[in-house]
């Protein structure tokens, strides 16, 4: 550990005030933590809370157009803020580096990861070009990187998605940094490269000693990792605990509230039994896109009314295409997809209107699945004109009784989506499902934008719509939390097939497919050691999984 | 650096106040041309090359006109004539270039060559043998130039609708069921509105120099009708008499031109932040 003492104390961030210029609105208020070395403190709260923000400034730095305007950020006992820029620039990349959401975003798409990741030493002289790439090698091998003497000669398109996230920890660590700065780096992976990515991390740290700010909204994740917890809402500080203390006895209501509805039991819903024909049967679909074939290949589901049947799958594995072909938005290739019985046209133009209005989407983004142009009349009102034809002034009475079947304000209904949250957005674009008076709706991710309190109450409402209007929904979801929650049927998909399907009950207990209980075993845990547990059976499950892939594509 | 004076909206830069004053002016001096200038700009009130006096304040022309008078005229002429160019270029490229982006395709295909293939023509040696051979006429000049310019404005449109086509909201109206023309109409071209207002002063500005490079080489606008390119040209040997005539044209096309990149930039800029992530 080259001399440094384990215990010392690195950083100290106390009385933080950064604000927005001009408007001058406080981002972060009378933030304040110390940080020794080997210590990990985990920054938790929703978006907005300021904890990026909090991040950056241990850098030295704020995003363009804030300013830190009050407090002390002492590295190794020297004030950040005091020092000049070219000392601030020594400082960041060498001994305080930055690990950020997006990996793909931080690569130059042009240069090999070898390049980029002994960029750092070599700018800052500390390496020669020689010595940067054994220490590259070296950390690619700590990480569990694949050919770790060649990895680095990839460009950051030729590696998957956490493998280039591990690359930009080796990236960070190449100028043996004192703090790491973790901006919620597994945020944007599949659950279960999260428990890899998780743990090579957390070895990572371990190893070397260094000291770091690990950034999340997700506490199962920072209890793995973490050794303090500091709960930030609103640019203030909460609480500030042992991670234990935080997740076994939190003081404040707003982290009990995280901590309980983290915990929260599912119950999973029983099956409706009835012998009404299914809303919607999907029979042997195949889909493809020009480019790849078989996207979709041979799915069956039945979803029937008041169902709710949850699409669960990583990235890649087609259920967002299989929404896309419901819809007739990528016409199917072969199968059958029966709707109230009759056969619904595989292109969208040639289905009628009615067909049309009976199956609604919500997306994930409220942002871009809204037009920022229009007010909520015109987004609520036009579904009701266009399919029901009514006049304008019964338009505006429905709009208005959907605004408040939301839980919004009447008089939302001449504002745009820029003046209303990320969460009311969500719930405008439900009510422009509702609008058509729809048997189906299909739910896009509708949480995964969300906060998490936030996307908990949206997933009360649409239980609540359905108790009241009988509709049913498909979710579509990589969340197994969500799943067990609200879905009463899942389907598993994995590289466009359906691995498992039935009840959520039955799906989620033993026998379990082995994909299905990678899955399962891949979603944090608020304890402490089950990341530990969790990379035991790891191994046994994926080889599995793998067996299972060859059996499906034979 | 803003100053406490809005339009549609936003809060306008001190640069973004000059610009609109200049175009104010401007627009105010080609309406209300008959009224501001004291002579016609045709009529030869005095002896040629006369100084500077207080019924003529900036002196008279070559041939006895009153300076200022078509300076006022003019103004009328080139901001006229580069208004009715860009709007029609503009109903031509926004049409064909929204039509392109949504019905992709064939149509899609053709369109783009066709641009393409004008867009490899050097405008102004693509203008020159039109009007010769056409004649000078102001509605050959207006529609030549129009078309030579419709291209840069189909291939912006262009790419705007594509961005735009591939949101969800488009998508949710596809679903819908709604037709083409009321998703070109409510979805598409409000939300293209502030990038294409931003070029359609940019456009406007080249379409004045379009018309003020065709004019000094005589194939633009014919005297005695005024306009500022013409003007330079007429006035250019009156440098050597150490008189100022060339250079009130000149200058009225540089400022006017500044003018609208002011505003331009302006648009530009909030267009920009518009841009960034959520509200």
């Amino acid at each position: 550990m080259n001399g440094r003492r384990m215990g010392e104390e690195v950083l100290e961030v106390a009385g933080l005030r950064v604000v927005a210029r001009g408007v001058g609105t406080v981002l972060v208020d009378d933030v304040g933590f110390a940080l020794r070395r080997g210590e990990v403190v985990g920054l938790i709260g929703e978006s907005g809370a300021g904890k990026s923000t909090v991040g950056l400034a241990i850098l030295g730095y704020t995003r363009p157009g804030c300013a830190i305007e009050g407090g002390r950020i002492l590295f190794q006992g020297r004030d950040i803020r005091a020092m000049t820029p070219p000392e601030r620039r020594a400082l960041r990349g060498a001994s305080i580096a930055y690990i950020a959401q997006s990996a793909a975003a931080s690569f130059n798409p042009a240069m090999t990861l070898f390049e980029q990741i002994s960029e750092i030493p070599v700018r800052h002289r500390l390496m020669t070009p020689a010595a940067a790439k054994v220490e590259a090698i070296r950390l690619f091998s700590e990480l569990e990187l694949p050919d770790p003497e060649r990895f680095g000669d990839r460009y950051p398109h030729q590696v998957s998605g956490g493998q280039l996230q591990r690359a930009m920890a080796a990236m960070a660590m190449a100028a043996k940094p004192d703090i790491l700065v973790f901006d919620e780096p597994t945020t944007a992976l599949d659950v279960t490269t999260q428990v890899e990515v998780l743990a090579a991390f957390r070895n990572l740290i371990r190893e070397h000693g260094t000291a770091a700010v690990y950034i999340t909204h997700d506490l199962a994740v920072v209890a793995q990792i973490a050794d303090h917890i500091m709960v930030l809402r609103h640019g203030r500080t909460v609480e500030h605990g042992t991670a234990d203390q935080i997740l076994r006895e939190p003081r404040e209501p707003y982290t009990r509230h995280l901590v309980a509805e983290r915990l929260a039991p599912h119950r999973y819903r029983a099956d409706i039994v009835g012998g009404e024909p299914p809303l919607l049967e999907l029979q042997d679909v195949v889909a493809s896109y020009h480019t790849l074939p078989r996207v979709i290949d041979g799915v069956t589901l039945d979803v029937r009314r008041g169902d709710t049947v949850a699409v669960v799958g990583e990235s890649g594995s087609g259920k967002s295409t299989l929404a896309r072909v419901i819809t007739g938005l990528l016409p199917r290739e072969a199968g059958a997809i029966r709707f109230r019985g009759e056969t619904l046209p595989p292109r969208l133009r040639e289905r009628s209107r009615d067909q049309l209005r009976r199956v609604q989407m919500i997306y994930q983004m409220p942002d871009v699945a809204l037009n920022s142009c229009q007010t909520l009349y015109e987004i609520i009102g036009r579904p009701v004109r266009f399919y029901f034809g009514r006049p304008r002034a019964q338009v505006r009475a429905r709009v208005r009784e959907l605004l408040a079947l939301m839980d919004l304000p009447a008089d939302f209904i001449d504002r745009t989506p820029p003046e209303l949250s990320g969460g009311q957005k969500q719930r405008v674009g439900i009510a422009r499902a509702l609008a058509a008076e729809p048997d189906l709706i299909i739910c896009d991710e509708v949480t995964s934008a969300l906060d998490q309190l936030v996307g908990e109450e949206i997933l009360g409402l649409l239980r609540r719509l359905q108790d009241e209007l009988g509709v049913a929904y498909l979710f579509i979801t990589h969340d197994l939390g969500t799943v067990k929650r609200i879905a009463n049927k899942v389907a598993v998909m994995l590289k466009g097939r359906l691995v498992a399907a039935g009840d959520t009950a039955r799906v989620f207990a033993p026998p379990l497919h082995p994909y299905t209980e990678l899955l399962l075993a891949s979603v944090p845990e608020m304890r402490r050691d089950w990341l530990d547990e969790a990379l035991v059976g790891r191994q046994r499950t994926v080889a599995a999984v793998r067996n299972a892939q060859i059996e499906l594509a034979q | 650096m803003t100053v406490p004076v809005r339009l549609f909206g936003h809060r306008l830069t001190l640069p973004a106040l000059i610009g609109l004053i200049i175009i104010l002016v401007n627009v105010a001096a080609a309406v209300g041309a008959p009224v501001i200038a004291p002579f016609d700009q045709a009529d030869i009130v005095g002896d040629a090359y006369a100084d500077p006096d207080p019924q003529h304040v900036l002196g008279l022309d070559n041939l006895g006109r009153d300076l200022f008078s078509r300076l006022v005229y003019g103004a009328r002429m080139s901001i006229g004539l580069a208004l009715i160019i860009t709007c029609l270029s503009f109903g031509l490229g926004v049409t064909a270039g929204f039509a392109a982006a949504v019905l992709r395709g064939w149509a899609d295909v053709l369109l783009s060559r066709l641009v393409d293939l004008l867009l490899s023509m050097p405008t102004l040696i693509f203008a020159f043998v039109v009007l010769s051979v056409l004649g000078t006429a102001l509605p050959v000049l207006v529609v030549t130039i129009a078309v030579l310019d419709a291209p840069k404005v189909f291939r912006l449109s262009r790419a705007l609708a594509m961005n735009i086509g591939a949101l969800e909201y488009v998508e949710v109206a596809r679903l819908r069921g709604e037709g083409l023309w009321w998703v070109i109409r409510h979805e598409i071209l409000p939300n293209a509105a502030a990038p294409l207002l931003a070029e359609f002063g940019l456009r406007f500005s080249f379409a004045f120099l379009f018309i003020a490079a065709l004019s000094f080489l005589g194939i633009g606008v014919q005297p005695p009708a005024a306009d500022w390119g013409s003007m330079v040209r007429d006035y250019r040997d009156m440098i050597n008499l150490d008189a100022m005539a060339p250079l009130y044209p000149a200058g009225a096309i540089a400022i006017l031109t500044i003018g609208v990149s002011f505003v331009v930039d302006w648009m530009l800029a909030i267009h920009a932040r518009g841009q960034g992530e959520g509200a």
